[in-house]
């Protein structure tokens, strides 16, 4: 399989300085990559997908450095993260399942911290469809103050041959956490969930 | 002013049709709170010095997104959303009196009119970003615009200001008119 066919790339960057209540002593960002690629299997039934996984390794890298870069170029300022695809119509949910372990593993491998499992989420959808991408701490998925999520999409994207994929990075909690449970601080990093 | 975020996109577009392409837009936006949201008031000038502040800081924004030379930027556009607690003129108070100048500070020109859009709306609803050229509004080419959203913005009393900018008009041109090339620039129109 040769090398995924880009039509367009995208980054997005959110600063949060409040929701209504204080503003904290750090803004809250949030960033997202998203790239709209060709997809290779669309229109047709293929058993046998596999392959592509390898092939998305490089974008996924490169994906995960534009976010972070996006942030200031500085890794240990990510807390959280999440993936996402997005299938256009002439595909399969199955095809966005593809990404789960290039896009994963390029956002950990470039975060120290990240014993925890990136959590994602896919649909199929046309141009201008709205992916909700859960964001969790990228060192154990239990810290509730981290759970959160960004909503990415693109106008023109995908349209029905493409594929929409997605990555996105938080620098720490929603800005107004107060629900409890267990705090970034108490995290033991050991098994990816405490 | 009380801003509660600021979002930035670019996207860079790479093919068209199957025809390689090199294009770039990038979209500043804030979320700002409306000082005028509930009441009506004669006096706007306070959304007015947010338009001249928002010139400047979603001018630069956007320009750091697109992350090149000011020189090399050859559309703009900016657009307000008006969360339902307000009224249609207070976009008209931040586009028109005073964003443009230190947009074009920012810049380092702009001859032509920026072209603006505006519009009531809820949290999530899509703004149409118009573009143009920046030194000659009848540039045919780089007739266009640049389509965002924000989830949760505006709300009721919260307003959404966009800027836009691009480095090129639409992947293929080609319906004639007047070419980036043969813009005089001066009178901001050819």
């Amino acid at each position: 399989m040769p090398e995924p066919e880009i039509r367009k790339s995208a980054v997005i960057v959110e600063t949060i300085y409040h929701e209504g209540g204080p503003v904290g002593a750090a803004p809250q960002r949030k960033a997202a990559c998203l790239t709209v690629i060709k997809n290779p299997f669309a229109g047709k039934y293929h058993e046998d997908i596999q392959g592509f996984m390898k092939d998305l390794e490089p974008l996924g890298k490169d994906m995960a450095q534009q976010i972070i870069d996006a942030l200031g170029g500085d890794a240990s300022v990510v807390k959280g993260y999440g993936k996402g695809a997005i299938v256009g119509a002439n595909g399969e949910i199955e095809h966005g399942a593809l990404w789960h372990v290039p896009g994963g593993y390029a956002m950990r491998d470039k975060i120290a911290q990240s014993m925890a499992i990136v959590p994602s989420t896919k649909k199929l959808g046309a141009p201008g469809a709205r992916l909700d991408v859960p964001v969790t701490h990228t060192n154990a998925s239990y810290v509730r103050s981290h759970f959160d999520a960004m909503e990415v999409g693109l106008s023109d994207a995908p349209k029905a041959d493409e594929i929409l994929l997605a990555l996105v990075m938080t620098t720490g909690p929603r800005i107004h956490e107060r629900v409890g449970g267990l705090a970034a601080e108490d995290v033991k990093g050991e098994d990816g969930l405490r | 002013m009380k801003i509660r975020k600021i979002t930035t996109q670019v996207e860079h577009t790479k093919t068209e049709m199957g025809r390689p392409v090199d294009t770039s837009k990038a979209i500043a936006m804030a979320v700002i709170e409306n000082p005028y949201a509930g009441v009506y008031s004669d006096d706007l000038s306070d959304l007015i010095d947010i338009g001249e502040t928002l010139g400047d800081l979603l001018g630069r924004a956007a320009l750091d997104a697109l992350n090149c030379d000011a020189q090399a930027v050859q559309s703009y556009g900016k657009s307000a959303l008006i969360g339902e607690d307000g009224e249609l003129e207070h976009a008209a108070a931040i586009l028109h009196p005073a964003l443009g100048a230190p947009l074009r500070t920012v810049l380092g020109g702009g001859a032509a009119l920026v072209p603006s859009s505006k519009a009531m709306g809820a949290p999530g609803t899509v703004i149409d970003v118009p573009l143009g050229h920046i030194n000659a509004a009848y540039v045919r080419s780089h007739f266009d615009g640049m389509r965002a959203q924000i989830n949760d913005a505006p709300r009721a009393g919260e307003i959404v200001v966009a800027v836009a900018l691009s480095t090129t008009g639409r992947p293929n041109p080609r319906v004639g008119g007047l070419t980036h090339p043969d813009a005089i620039g001066t009178d901001g129109l050819r």
